[in-house]
């Protein structure tokens, strides 16, 4: 976000000091004396070409993709950029691959004096520049004299369809991959001969395979004999994705004679089959992906509501202020110490379960103790409370969202089979279960654990051992609270963060709770993990609108059924 | 003897600047009973992220008029309430600012629905709204003014451009309320009146707030793996933005393949992302912070000031309210009062400047003319104009895209009517508007 100013290609300040006039203030002042620009523009592209071309190679014939280059400088129309595009790609040169890499990124200029043309990076107030072609430094500029050459996505796409034939032979096994994906989509006849090359030249096998996929799909557009594309619908089908079978059904309208037909035929069902079987694996991806967000929401609330039985409507503003604990560490982080954002979640993560314990042990001995028993008006309170802390986090933080961005770690996805799996679903749902299995050793093996437990199975009799049990209470409604502000900081990494934030988690996480039993960390487990894969198999049939609605009903009708959830507590301390 | 000197000096610059001071504000300061006007947007609640900005600019613009010299010599005093993102306290907020604080004109609501909910109160009341968001169109009434863009103006050149570029498969994604629906309906039916095929064409709604995204994008990226060129038209509201373009990140699908073209995502929504994985994807709107006239950089410049903040951003609302608390104060300098059915009849014809290098004008049926512009979203968070209407597209109240509303016409200045039938040659009147 800094310097929005170079938006704005006018000089704000018409009058700079005399003696020292910049360069935009010049350009301004020379407005109306069109014959001074013209010397001016002279005298600059003079100036300046005079390294530029010291290191253009010698030749500068047509068909030099230096000198082709050149030509977006200047204004132009998308039409134009284009021409030069496929002018560049014309020269069949490889090194013309890196000012069109720059220009698909954005990072191509023209310098408004003399329209010569450079890759530029930002640095501060000014450009470094790199040569297009060789990539050598260049001299710096300031910003007001470097225009950007104008892309768009029709341009992008030209790039990289450039890119590809070009880069079939590239040394690096990721570009050639790239081009060989962007082939196979692109199913252009003309490139059979130099795939064929190409793949008998290739040493990677991921490569080949992919070139070989490419192959075919361009064999299946071109006019060979149908013998030749049933053959090749075969490395289709062991392709097995959708892009293949929109290329195999074409091929199977399109056959003539009934051999080619059944091969078409066999090979559109084998990707088929492939297809729904990755289908259903998705969907249990998903649906656990949702469950670990869902458990991660409900977790903290297990402990307030399911174990001391208070009905916390503040619990989703708990959630949001681990968010936004983890917002102002990564902006103190950023500005303080950029080195350390890789680590800027797991700083975030005591941080966040402090500012939220906190809060919860503030909001426990300053309202709640004195409401025990009485739920009604602890439910009326705690929502007194969650309209407060929004309101406030609204004042001092403003009520649009806040950026937290994704640590390396936490961004992109890997596949398995057909299956997109993103890294950061993968880290929640890793979390998830690390903070569960966590939650379950301090109730089971910490004396805080004990004592907590001994209190909400009996408490008279827990006093009358010694316990102090208004410390536990509020040593229990810290911990869940602390574990929602926990929460809150994986819950950053997907959603926004915005005093919004816990609204959209409480309904869920008190369904979660009851669905899965009241009292019972291992129900709240299941129940969530139940909950997240079932709405996501009806997602698909009966869209998210409707699928919510479905599971909402369904969860009506099994706590008709056993009032207690999934797994009720039993014994006598139950109805104490 | 020299800090006595430059005592002496800077007492005589003292005076002058006073002096000057004295003069120009002798000629500028309005004097007389303030003018209110009521702004009423939700400070608190879900819309709060949306329409505090649009509070803070009209107290901006408010508070320039009376640098100006104010309204007909007196000055103008902005009434701000909340009505906390809750439709009925809309209503009730909007009876208050009329009936108690005797407000000329109102400025305010975003989402249909509270518009909705007031209207019967402006009209019984008979005051004037100037409403300032892109909307679902279909309608016009005599007491609202309608400053930003019907679907005409937005929706239908997005998916111009987009078939300019190709695309012939359609997603149109959508949060589930009134504004998406009508939306869609009005666009289903043009692409099909352009010959799209019904199975390219997906419509798919998700609750408000959605934010697990997975199985939506991933249907999205299924139904674009025919070899056909896909784009997804998104009528997504607010928050749910942030989770679903970044789910379209994780899963790999770039502007280049997949764009998607947004109808409520502007400058301000962006400011909660990190952009670099969306570059390329598009939205639609009548005016960019990135579009570069010296009015808009002065208003930029002017708004900068006022927030004491050089990072806020400006958008598409903020514009519209520019153009319609301009164009409100314009009128009533003609009408020579503030009296709701004076200024009402005055507004139609009025000419404002936008700060996109137009002149947008006051149409009878309550809307106006606006150029259309589309962008594409930056790795700074802002957008690049890729196309630009030639000329001001005029709002258009009733759809031309949908059969029941083809035959409506409104104009509130030759047939007094927001809803003239033209085949049956009478205006429906109240009993059709309630329907």
């Amino acid at each position: 976000m800094i310097g929005r100013s170079a938006l704005f290609k006018r000089p704000t300040s018409l009058a700079g000091p005399p003696d020292k006039p910049t360069d935009r203030g010049l350009a301004f002042m020379i407005r109306p004396m069109p014959w001074l620009l013209a010397l001016l523009a002279l005298l600059f592209g003079s100036l300046l070409s005079a390294p530029a071309t010291a290191q253009e190679p010698a030749t500068t014939a047509s068909g030099d993709p230096a000198a082709i280059v050149q030509k977006f400088g200047g204004k132009q129309s998308y039409d134009e950029t284009e021409a030069v595009i496929s002018e560049l790609a014309g020269t069949g040169d490889p090194a013309v691959a890196r000012p069109l890499r720059a220009l698909r990124d954005g990072d191509l200029y023209w310098r408004e004096g003399d329209q010569a043309v450079f890759i530029a990076t930002r640095d501060g107030d000014e450009y470094d520049l790199l040569d297009p072609m060789t990539g050598e430094t260049a001299g710096t500029a300031p910003r007001g004299e470097m225009e950007k050459v104008r892309v768009k996505n029709s341009i992008r796409n030209a790039v990289t369809l450039a890119l590809g034939s070009l880069t079939l032979r590239s040394d690096n096994p990721a570009q050639r991959l790239r081009a060989a994906q962007t082939l196979f989509s692109e199913a252009d006849p003309e490139m059979i001969a130099p795939l064929t090359e190409a793949i008998a030249a290739e040493e990677d096998p991921a490569v080949k395979t992919a070139m070989a996929e490419a192959r075919a799909s361009a064999i299946l557009a071109s006019d060979a004999p149908e013998a030749e594309k049933a053959e090749e619908a075969r490395i289709l089908a062991a392709r097995g994705d959708r892009e293949a079978l929109a290329m195999l059904s074409r091929f199977a309208d399109s056959a003539q004679t009934p051999e080619a037909r059944s091969a078409a035929l066999s090979a559109i069902a084998q990707v088929e089959n492939n297809i729904a079987f990755w289908n259903q694996a998705q969907n249990v991806w998903y649906g656990l992906s949702l469950g670990s967000v869902l458990l991660l929401a409900a977790i903290g609330l297990a402990i307030t509501f399911g174990v001391m039985g208070v009905i916390n409507m503040a619990h989703g503003e708990m959630v949001m202020l681990g968010a936004y604990t983890t917002f102002v560490v990564q902006e103190f982080i950023r500005t303080n110490v950029p080195g350390l954002f890789e680590w800027s979640l797991a700083i975030a993560l005591p941080l966040a379960f402090l500012v939220s314990g906190l809060v919860g042990l503030v909001m426990e001995r300053g309202l709640i103790r004195f409401l025990y028993g009485r739920p009604l008006e602890t439910l009326l309170a705690t929502f007194g409370v969650s309209l407060i802390l929004q309101q406030a986090v609204r004042t001092i933080f403003g009520p649009t969202n806040r950026e937290v961005g994704n640590p390396d770690w936490m961004s992109g996805a890997f596949e398995v089979g057909l299956m997109q799996v993103t890294w950061n679903r993968l880290w929640i749902i890793v979390f998830a279960i690390i903070v569960f299995v966590a939650l379950l050793a301090v109730l089971n093996k910490t004396s805080l654990g004990l004592q907590m437990r001994a209190v909400t199975q009996n408490r008279r009799m827990a006093s009358a051992m010694g316990i102090r049990t208004p410390w536990v209470d509020a040593m229990t409604f810290a911990l869940g609270s602390g574990i929602a502000g926990i929460a809150g900081v994986a819950l950053s990494q997907i959603d926004n963060v915005s005093p919004n934030l816990g609204q959209g988690y409480i309904i869920d996480s008190f369904m979660v709770v009851v669905f899965g039993g009241v009292g019972n960390l291992w129900g709240t487990l299941v129940g969530a993990m139940t909950l997240g894969v079932v709405n996501k198999f009806l997602e698909p049939f009966a869209g998210a609108v409707l699928g919510k609605i479905v599971v909402l009903v369904l969860i009506i009708l099994f706590i008709q059924k056993r009032p207690r959830g999934l797994f009720a507590q039993k014994g006598r301390f139950v109805d104490a | 003897m020299t800090s006595s000197l430059t005592w002496l000096r800077n007492l005589a610059a003292a005076a002058t600047i006073g002096s000057t001071m004295a003069t120009s504000a002798m000629a500028q300061t309005p004097s007389g009973e303030p003018i209110k006007v009521g702004i009423l947007h939700s400070l608190s609640g879900t819309m709060a992220i949306s329409e505090t900005t649009l509070k803070d600019a009209m107290l901006m613009l408010i508070e320039e008029q009376n640098k100006k010299g104010g309204v007909l010599g007196r000055p103008l005093e902005a009434v701000v309430v909340d009505p906390a993102s809750d439709w009925p306290l809309f209503a009730e907020k909007a009876r208050e600012l009329i009936s108690q604080d005797e407000v000329a004109a109102v400025f305010g609501c975003w989402t249909s629905v509270s518009r909705k909910s007031v209207l019967p109160v402006f009209k019984e009341l008979n005051s004037i709204l100037f409403y300032p968001v892109q909307y679902e169109g279909e309608e016009s009434e005599r007491n609202v003014f309608y400053t930003g863009a019907a679907p005409n103006q937005q929706a239908i050149p997005a998916v111009d451009y987009l078939m300019d570029e190709g695309v012939e498969r359609w997603v149109l994604e959508g949060t589930d309320y009134v504004y998406p629906r009508t939306t869609n309906k009005i666009l289903e039916q043009y692409l099909k009146d352009k010959g799209v095929a019904a199975e390219d064409i997906i419509v798919n709604y998700t609750p408000f707030g959605f934010s697990d995204w997975q199985t939506e994008v991933a249907k999205i990226k299924e139904f674009g793996s025919t070899g056909k060129k896909t784009a997804v038209v998104s009528t997504i509201n607010g928050d749910a933005n942030v989770p679903f373009y970044k789910e379209l990140a994780n899963q790999g699908i770039e502007a280049t393949d997949i764009p998607v073209v947004a109808f409520s995502v502007g400058e301000e929504e962006l400011a909660g992302i990190d952009t670099g994985p969306l570059v390329g994807h598009l939205a639609a709107w009548n005016y960019f912070q990135s579009v570069d006239t010296p009015e808009n950089e002065d208003f930029i410049a002017k708004w900068h000031e006022f927030t004491g903040n050089d990072e806020r951003v400006t958008n598409d609302p903020m514009e519209a309210h520019y153009i319609g608390f301009n164009m409100w104060v314009k009128a009533v300098e003609k009408a020579g009062t503030t009296d709701a059915d004076a200024v009402i009849d005055a507004l139609p014809g009025i000419e404002q400047a936008n700060l996109t290098g137009g002149t947008s004008v006051m149409l009878p049926n309550h809307h106006i003319t606006k150029p259309v512009l589309i962008g594409e979203i930056n790795d700074e968070g802002q957008f690049d104009v890729v196309s630009e209407t030639d000329d001001l597209v005029p709002g258009d109240a009733w759809s031309d895209f949908l059969p029941e509303s083809k035959k409506l016409k409104a104009d509130w200045v030759e047939l007094k009517c927001g809803n003239y039938d033209t085949e049956a040659g009478k205006c429906l009147g109240e009993t059709a508007a309630a329907q």
